[in-house]
């Protein structure tokens, strides 16, 4: 009970962060149709950038700061790189973005080194917050969980609420419409990409201390968060809420867990021995298994159900 | 470029067989005129990597399908090759080791069946997406079962293994070179003959109008389908080569890494043409193997480089050079040396500043580096002054004087495009 409470409450701290990342990628990729594969590169810049500004000011600025400055990189990119590759189509668009995230790993190697950060949870937050029977429960990890709801709900509030946010979600599905009432739909594009790149880079300066900040953390986490948005169903964003609170209970759940077929074979009254066929694979643990998971449900979804959790498109 | 009012059947023009020709004499001439080991091996990761880069176009520039991870594929291919060398090494089994290629692309086009079968369900962007994941799985998959997979070490094994055939044993390096060029060849005029089936064709269709090729009466699944295990038996040839070469065969042969490095190789080339991918993988092999020896910052360059071919060059360096065809036959190229050598100089003025950057951000971070530095024979010291505002003038005034460079460039080429189009009218 107590292990279950507790691997809840961390797998949805974890899947709120990752729907931060994602619901910035579906939102860029519903509205420009630009799958972008840096997402995870201005995930990593967050961090880096937090953890360089935390050196010299202390963490609270850093966590304004950080993601303005990769928010403001993200609007420098889609100006003057991603609009102009546009016409060429989506794939040159995808290319692009995927020629981007080698680039700004390498810059990263080249500037903070290959070895991870020392970047810190800030002393304020560091220890325990409540005690879960006998387990207790960091406050960091709470506060990750504030920041990401608070901004959920911001971002909800500006999508709904402010003239903005009906021009980007008009723009969505009618972007023509939009321009031709005398809206700047390329200043929304760019508004919007530089949000989502300011919510990667927020994920990460909340995400790079809870983990780790290396160069390796955009690689690892990438593909995660396009499982997610595929999951979850193309440019759907309720979808991704979902895939991402799945996939992140998924995860912390299997990790904890040392659980195989051979134990269950075992139980059953079958005894298994190195000898036995397909010894490797009943010996697994799900712990083992928590990298691979993800993409597994990927594929199964795929199979029986192709255009994802609440996508509406099926091409 | 003009199609012919009627299509002819002839496979056997005189001009492709010239062509075919000359690329069989480079094959064999080639360790002739570059005698060095360092060539040789060089040239033999230049043939494997041609055979990967032209399956990989067999998707991307042929069938419209962009893979995130076609290195399972050619991983997965040199996986099967290294166990079956291994029995051969053991006196288990009797099987000549100039024919492993084909044991790695029949288990690359296995694994094509299995994977091939979730993937090509979409297309476009969700073709993209799955791949990646695809690719992550089997990752992820390969250090789960260290058994088969030898975990993080990998699998070693000893190419020279059974008997050895007319005195061929592949112990020397140049008999591993034709081993790879004779595959490499054959590889090229197989997917070469691919493209000009029905299937190359339908492929190309499904690729640019998925809707109306399935107006007509075919399935796109399926042409996608067949297209993907196609390339994936050559995407095994290759990875079956590379095993042969390196003797071993790691988690990194299914990595992301190598995925994203032969989209890199296979872009840079050119997509849009059947040779393209060819001078791709050169060029690649080149960035990674002979560059990685100077710099660090390696990877940075090639993705500059890949950045600046996506951005202003979409067609790669091989529609680069057939755009100048045209230009040649009427005997105008020479007006544009000018503005090109301009161009050229400006181009590496500003190279000249950015290297100088690169490399002294990078001697600063590292803490274990000497600060004291030399590049191309100038020493000095990065953590003065000066060096920084040489390297960022020459950058900056580089960048100025290319963008005059290229607006020349520009100003020719339409010039010399409006006579050829008058001539024509």
């Amino acid at each position: 009970m107590e292990f279950f409470l507790v691997q809840l409450l961390n797998g949805i701290s974890y899947g709120l962060l990752l729907f931060m990342l994602s619901s910035g990628l579906t939102l860029v990729f519903s509205l420009m149709g630009v799958l972008n594969f840096a997402h995870a590169s201005f995930y990593m810049l967050g961090a880096y950038f937090a953890y360089q500004i935390s050196t010299k000011v202390g963490f609270w600025p850093a966590l304004a700061l950080a993601p303005l400055l990769v928010g403001a990189l993200g609007m420098v990119v889609e100006r003057y790189g991603l609009r102009k590759v546009h016409r060429y189509g989506h794939v040159a668009e995808l290319l692009f973005t995927f020629g981007l995230a080698y680039l700004i790993e390498e810059a990263v190697h080249l500037v903070w080194g290959r070895a991870a950060v020392d970047y810190r949870i800030p002393p304020d937050l560091d220890g325990p917050l409540f005690t879960i029977i006998t387990s207790q429960y960091p406050t960091y990890r709470a506060f990750m969980m504030l920041v990401s709801v608070t901004m959920l709900v911001g971002i909800w509030l500006v999508l709904t609420r402010t003239r903005v946010g009906l021009v980007i979600q008009a723009a969505l599905t009618h972007s023509q419409t939009v321009e031709a009432l005398g809206h700047n739909v390329p200043r929304v594009f760019m508004l919007v990409f530089g949000g989502g790149a300011a919510l990667a880079g927020l994920s990460g300066v909340i995400g790079g201390n809870a983990f780790v900040t290396e160069p390796g953390m955009a690689a690892s986490v990438g593909p995660i968060i396009f499982v997610i948005v595929v999951v979850g169903g193309m440019g759907s964003l309720a979808g991704a809420f979902y895939a991402s609170l799945l996939i992140g209970c998924l995860q912390t759940f299997s990790v904890g867990l040392d659980w195989s077929f051979a134990g269950l074979f075992e139980r059953l009254g079958w005894s298994m021995t190195p000898g036995s066929p397909f010894a490797p694979l009943w010996e697994i643990t799900l712990a083992q298994t928590a990298p691979v998971l993800p993409y597994l449900l990927m594929v199964l979804l795929l199979i029986f159900r192709p255009r994802g959790l609440m996508g509406t498109r099926d091409g | 470029m003009a199609e012919p009012a009627t299509l002819r059947f002839a496979p056997l023009d005189l001009g492709r067989v010239l062509l075919w020709g000359a690329t069989a004499l480079v094959f064999v001439a080639a360790p002739l005129v570059f005698r060095q080991g360092f060539a040789l091996t060089l040239m033999i990761q230049m043939g494997s990597m041609i055979v990967f880069a032209l399956s990989y176009n067999m998707l991307l520039g042929q069938g419209g399908m962009l893979s995130f991870g076609h290195a399972v594929y050619s991983g997965l291919g040199a996986y099967a090759t290294v166990h079956v060398l291994n029995f051969i090494g053991k006196g288990a089994l009797a099987f000549p080791v100039t024919l492993l290629p084909l044991v790695g692309g029949a288990a690359g086009a296995l694994f094509g069946v299995i994977f091939g079968y979730v993937t090509t369900k979409r297309a476009g962007t969700t073709f993209a997406l799955i791949s990646l994941g695809i690719g992550e799985l089997v990752f992820a998959s390969v250090l789960m079962f260290p058994g088969f997979f030898g975990g993080e070490g990998g699998i070693s094994t000893n190419r020279v293994a059974g008997a050895p055939f007319l005195g061929v044993t592949y112990g020397p390096a140049i008999q591993v070179y034709y081993l790879v060029a004779f595959w490499c060849f054959v590889s090229m005029i197989a997917m070469f003959a691919l493209t000009q089936t029905p299937l190359g064709r339908m492929a190309n269709a499904v690729r640019d109008n998925p809707e109306r090729s399935e107006f007509v009466g075919y399935d796109t699944q399926k042409v996608r389908f067949l297209q993907l295990v196609l390339s994936s038996f050559f995407a095994g040839v290759a990875g079956a080569l590379s095993c042969i070469n390196f003797e071993i065969v790691s988690d990194e042969n299914v990595s992301a890494l190598r995925s994203g490095g032969v989209l890199l190789a296979a872009f840079i080339g050119g997509i849009p043409l059947f040779f393209g991918p060819i001078i791709g993988a050169i060029v690649f092999i080149f960035f990674v193997v002979a560059l990685s020896g100077f710099t660090q910052a390696w990877l940075l360059y090639l993705g500059l480089f890949f950045l600046a071919i996506v951005l202003y060059a979409p067609g790669g360096i091989a529609s680069l050079l057939v755009m100048h065809l045209p230009v040649i036959r009427a005997g105008r190229l020479r007006e544009l040396a000018w503005p090109y050598l301009l161009a050229a100089a400006a181009g590496l003025v500003a190279f000249a500043g950015l290297v100088g950057l690169v490399e002294m951000v990078y001697r600063l971070s590292e803490a274990n580096l000497d600060p004291q530095m030399s590049i191309a024979g100038i020493g000095f010291d990065a953590r003065a002054q000066p060096p920084w505002l040489v390297s960022a003038a020459l950058l900056g005034a580089g960048l100025v004087a290319l963008r005059f460079a290229t607006r020349f460039v520009g100003e020719r080429w339409a010039a010399i495009q409006q006579a050829l189009e008058a001539r024509r009218a």
